[in-house]
């Protein structure tokens, strides 16, 4: 399996990519000699050798506020696409594999929170409790879960219906078997493809809560902290929008494509692979 | 539904279904899903199989064979009805009582697409049933590459997925996983279906020569009267849920007695342009009624050539209100229709 | 097969475009044909050269197993493959070339002149509207008629393929019907427009065997109502021998044995074909042994040179794998066959050229042994 990923050209240079990009946000911002939160002397310097990101109004390093952003975005993204998936999973499967009431009473639950305005919600919660990373991923995770319970009970259903799966049941397999032998690896594919877009989702999603001013909290700050604060100075100090905006899609990008190696590794049927 | 086949030899039969019923209820949609009708599968079946013997179980889709199949070896509960494996019931063990007696009871599956697992290896697929019963231990390895000789596959192809395999060596893959637990009786359920007649031949002959050397039993579920008349010693057929003439091989072609028999019999092209172009037929009209709503009395009576041209009225309220039994009258062989009229149609 | 020399039908074929038929009764002429879908593989060869000539009023079969090309064949005889396909070769109806043909020429042939009947009969009806209005619907688009007069043929259509009270099937959608109604209903549109020839592709393949054969009739009545020449697409050899007066038997692309339907089933002169109907379980006679013919059938993609069958033939000798066979008279002049041994098939069976025995016996017995304790 991890031959067949390493043939995914897109998907190992965008694991390398990521990688460098984590290592800068954490190694790299602890040896920067600016701290995201110092205020230096120069303020709305360009890019430059000193400031390699320019600085904003107030004199703030933006090469180390986008380092601290990156770090706070991507540990709300991987927090929230771990959980929702986690539960989304557990939740679908169960309700796909076992059926009947199991099933429509864990459906009707997790259509009710889909039903719920998911920015509204996020926003009264973040207000309420927000202010830290970790307590907006829970929100955000909190109402996407239903979104992957859905999808992964799709799959399960199809599945469960695949006479390879009445085969083991024929040759005497238990159900933990069937789930975790037949059932899991088959539909590991859509789950992770699954956890990769959430990635993507998470992010903008925390971009939009810190845009309405729900998300992270200042002096903290985040990726989309750094967007919606640069947007009033567009014209004048670009690079303070587009060095955010660039390790937005960066991030979101590479995780796309690590989903796809991964999905395409994963399935043993997938022979031709994507140059 | 009295009266059983008898198996030919004197001795136990292995299998024994008795009155095997299953029906499957037809739900509303929507949040209370009412019961509003019911499917009727398999309505009353019993027949018995005797050691190294091989049963054909035959009819058309929808006649309740596959589901048969499936309710004797408890992959689908059967609603009411009995099922003796070496005189032991199967249709009230619990799911760990039955897990031991799977070993014995094995099924291979029509899609040699679809039974196979994509994500497993061919080595793990034919090692499956020996790790679920803690059989693999230190010969697991021999066994499987064995396993994968004796049905014509190359071993050093096991770490290979199934999509690299034809059909029809997918459906080798699904036999060696079948025996891989040394079973009694082999459910084959329709395992020719999916493949060319070139590629089916050769299953037909490896079910033939594994069926010598390992003793077993075979369960022959096809709609394809042709192969069953080819690898099967006894023959039931069925129509709508029920068994209507079951006999051996010999007296089923020879003199079919039921009028769907005979029409089925009728019905399937003969390669050969002489004998297909001078054949008498027995042909029926229409499709086979929903098994939700079945006719009364006979169920094959919608169909029935005899019923709609030889009978007077009298005798056809007989086909509408009874049940016909399914008892030998006077053909050498049991036929479920009251006027049982013994045909040679080859 | 094919009368005269191919110069002088090119020369007829091009001086008779407005579709006078040639002077033999010939209504479709087939020459040459080839398909290749281009893939990431290579060339996909699906037809690698076929030929053939219909008849008025005569059933040619085509049989062969799955990925033989049979399908593909009349797909690009109706000119119904996607646009990705290359087809070269000649398919002239009544003396007009078909391939490279205009849409709007193709669309006046089709329906109207050849007919065709595809297995799944959902692929050819609308679910969105009812029986009558697309039987309807096909009579008007091709004859100046009223609605009412439309319908009254509609009726007579359903009638004559023997669906039961017509009048009032012709209000049903499809999927009101069963699938042998369905394919009823295919027949009586295929009918409608009294075609010349009816392509029927594999007709009765997803059916029970007691409809496969009130369809066979449904087809049989209709072809003698429009006199058509009919070509019967099937991998069945049982329908085959019922059916057709000229077989022509296709592996990998290339037709490999042809003949009237006594030559191929009592004289086949092709390995393949002889193996072919030894593999047959038979309804008539009780068990022989089968004979499987051993391996599968090549890719079609990058194909070595020789004969296709070589790798499975119990006759391949050498010279097989050099040159492919082309087809050359074997018993009679309209008897073909492409193989360079077809003169030792004389008076062979297939039992004695094709091996029985498919499990390793060897293997067998150390299976026994190993799993013995286990058994008991």
């Amino acid at each position: 399996m991890f031959r067949r990923f390493l043939q995914h050209r897109l998907a190992v240079v965008s694991l390398c990519v990521l990688i460098a990009l984590v290592l800068l946000a954490y190694v790299g911002s602890a040896l920067w000699q600016y701290d995201f939160g110092e205020i230096t002397p120069d303020n709305s310097q360009p890019p430059s050798l000193a400031h390699p990101f320019g600085t904003d109004s107030v004199g703030k390093d933006q090469f180390a506020q986008v380092l601290r952003g990156t770090q706070i975005s991507l540990q709300i993204a991987v927090l929230v696409a771990l959980f929702s998936t986690l539960i989304g999973t557990v939740w679908g499967s169960v309700a796909g594999y076992f059926g009947g009431l199991t099933d429509t009473i864990l459906m009707r639950i997790s259509d009710l929170v889909l039903t719920l305005p998911l920015l509204a919600v996020a926003a009264m919660l973040a207000q309420n409790f927000g202010g830290s990373w970790w307590l907006i991923s829970l929100v955000i995770a909190g109402l996407y879960w239903a979104y992957v319970s859905r999808v992964s009970r799709g799959v399960v259903l199809s599945l469960r219906e695949k006479e390879f799966i009445e085969a083991a049941k024929a040759l005497g397999a238990s159900d933990l078997r069937i789930i975790f032998r037949h059932l899991v690896p088959n539909a590991l594919g859509s789950i992770i493809v699954n956890a990769t877009i959430l990635v993507a989702i998470a992010i903008l999603l925390e971009t939009s809560l810190s845009y309405l001013g729900f998300g992270v909290r200042p002096p903290d700050t985040s990726l989309g902290i750094l967007v919606s604060e640069a947007q009033t100075a567009l014209t004048t100090r670009p690079w303070l929008f587009y060095f955010p905006g660039l390790f937005i899609i960066v991030i979101a990008l590479t995780i796309n494509f690590i989903g796809d190696g991964l999905r395409d590794a994963l399935d043993p049927q997938q022979t031709r692979v994507r140059q | 539904m009295t009266t059983t086949p008898d198996a030919p030899a004197a001795a136990p039969p292995v299998l024994s279904v008795r009155n095997l019923v299953k029906h499957f209820p037809v739900r509303s949609r929507g949040l209370v899903r009412r019961q509003v009708g019911v499917v009727h599968a398999v309505c009353g079946v019993s027949f018995d199989l005797a050691e190294r013997e091989t049963l054909g179980l035959v009819g058309e889709s929808g006649s309740g064979k596959s589901t048969t199949a499936r309710a004797l070896l408890n992959l689908q509960p059967a609603t009411s009805g009995e099922v003796f494996y070496r005189g032991r019931e199967l249709t009230r063990l619990s799911r760990g009582e039955m897990r031991a007696l799977r070993r014995d009871l094995q099924i291979v599956f029509q899609d040699p697409y679809a039974s196979l697992d994509p994500r497993l290896p061919v080595n793990e697929i034919v090692a499956e049933p020996l790790r679920i019963h803690g059989l693999y231990g230190d010969e697991g390895r021999t066994v499987v590459r064995d396993l994968l000789r004796t049905v014509g596959l190359k071993p050093e192809h096991g770490n290979r997925y199934p999509h690299e395999f034809s059909g029809g060596q997918r459906q080798r893959i699904g036999i060696a996983r079948a025996l891989a637990l040394r079973p009694k009786v082999l459910v084959l359920d329709e395992p020719v279906s999916a493949l060319d007649v070139s590629i089916q031949a050769g299953v037909l002959n490896l079910l033939d020569e594994l069926q010598d050397e390992l003793g077993l039993s075979y369960l022959f579920v096809s709609h394809d009267l042709s192969v069953v008349r080819h690898i099967a010693d006894r023959i039931a057929v069925m129509y709508l849920g029920r068994i209507v003439e079951t006999g051996t091989a010999e007296q089923l072609f020879a003199s079919a007695a039921h009028p769907y028999t005979q029409a089925l019999i009728s019905a399937i092209p003969l390669p050969d342009p002489r004998k297909e172009r001078a054949r008498e037929r027995i042909t029926v009209v229409g499709d086979m009624p929903s098994p939700v709503n079945p006719p009364s009395g006979c169920r094959f009576r919608t169909r029935c050539p005899k019923f709609a041209d030889e009978l007077t009225e009298a005798e056809r309220q007989v086909c509408v209100d009874d049940n016909p039994a399914l008892v030998d009258r006077g053909q050498g062989h049991p036929a479920a229709c009251h006027y049982a009229e013994s045909r040679t149609l080859l | 097969m094919t009368p005269a020399g191919t110069g002088a039908e090119d020369v007829l074929g091009a001086g008779s475009m407005n579709g006078s038929a040639p002077p033999d009764g010939t209504v479709l002429e087939v020459e040459g044909l080839t398909v290749g879908f281009p893939s990431d593989e290579g060339l996909v060869r699906a037809v690698r050269g076929v030929s053939y000539t219909l008849r008025g009023g005569e059933v040619l079969g085509i049989v062969g197993e799955s990925g033989s090309g049979k399908s593909v064949t009349s797909l690009a005889v109706m000119g119904l493959l996607p646009g990705n396909a290359q087809v070269t070769g000649s398919v002239r109806f009544r003396g007009q070339e078909l391939v490279g043909a205009s849409d709007a020429t193709m669309t006046k042939i089709r329906g109207r002149r050849v007919a065709m009947i595809f297995q799944d009969p959902m692929t050819s009806l609308n679910p969105v509207y009812t029986v009558g209005f697309q039987i309807a619907e096909t009579l008007l688009a091709h004859h100046d008629m009223t609605k009412a007069a439309a319908l009254d043929r509609a009726a007579e259509l359903l009638d004559t393929v023997r669906i039961p009270n017509a009048r009032a099937r012709l209000d049903s959608y499809p999927h009101e019907l069963s699938g042998g109604m369905r394919q009823r209903v295919v027949i009586a549109i295929a009918m409608a427009n009294d075609p010349d020839v009816i392509i029927a592709d594999e007709p009765t393949t997803a059916l029970d065997v007691t409809v496969q054969a009130q369809i066979m009739d449904a087809l049989d009545v209709a072809r003698r109502a429009t006199g058509a020449a009919m070509v019967l697409i099937t991998h069945d050899l049982g329908v085959i021998a019922g059916q057709a007066d000229r077989v022509m038997v296709m592996y990998a692309g290339k037709p490999v044995e042809s003949g009237t339907a006594e030559d191929i089933f009592y004289t086949p002169r092709m390995p393949y074909t002889l193996g072919l109907l030894g593999s047959l379980p038979r309804l008539d006679r009780a068990s022989a042994r089968l004979t499987p013919i051993p391996g599968a059938p090549p890719s079609v993609v990058n194909m070595p040179p020789g004969c296709p069958f070589s790798p499975r033939c119990p006759i391949a000798q050498p010279v097989c794998d050099e040159t492919e066979p082309e087809l050359t008279p074997t018993t009679s002049a309209e008897h073909t066959a492409a193989c360079h041994f077809s003169a030792e098939l004389a008076g062979r069976e297939a039992h004695e050229l094709f091996e029985t025995t498919v499990s390793d016996a060897d293997a067998l017995a150390e299976f026994v042994r190993e799993t013995e304790d286990q058994s008991s």
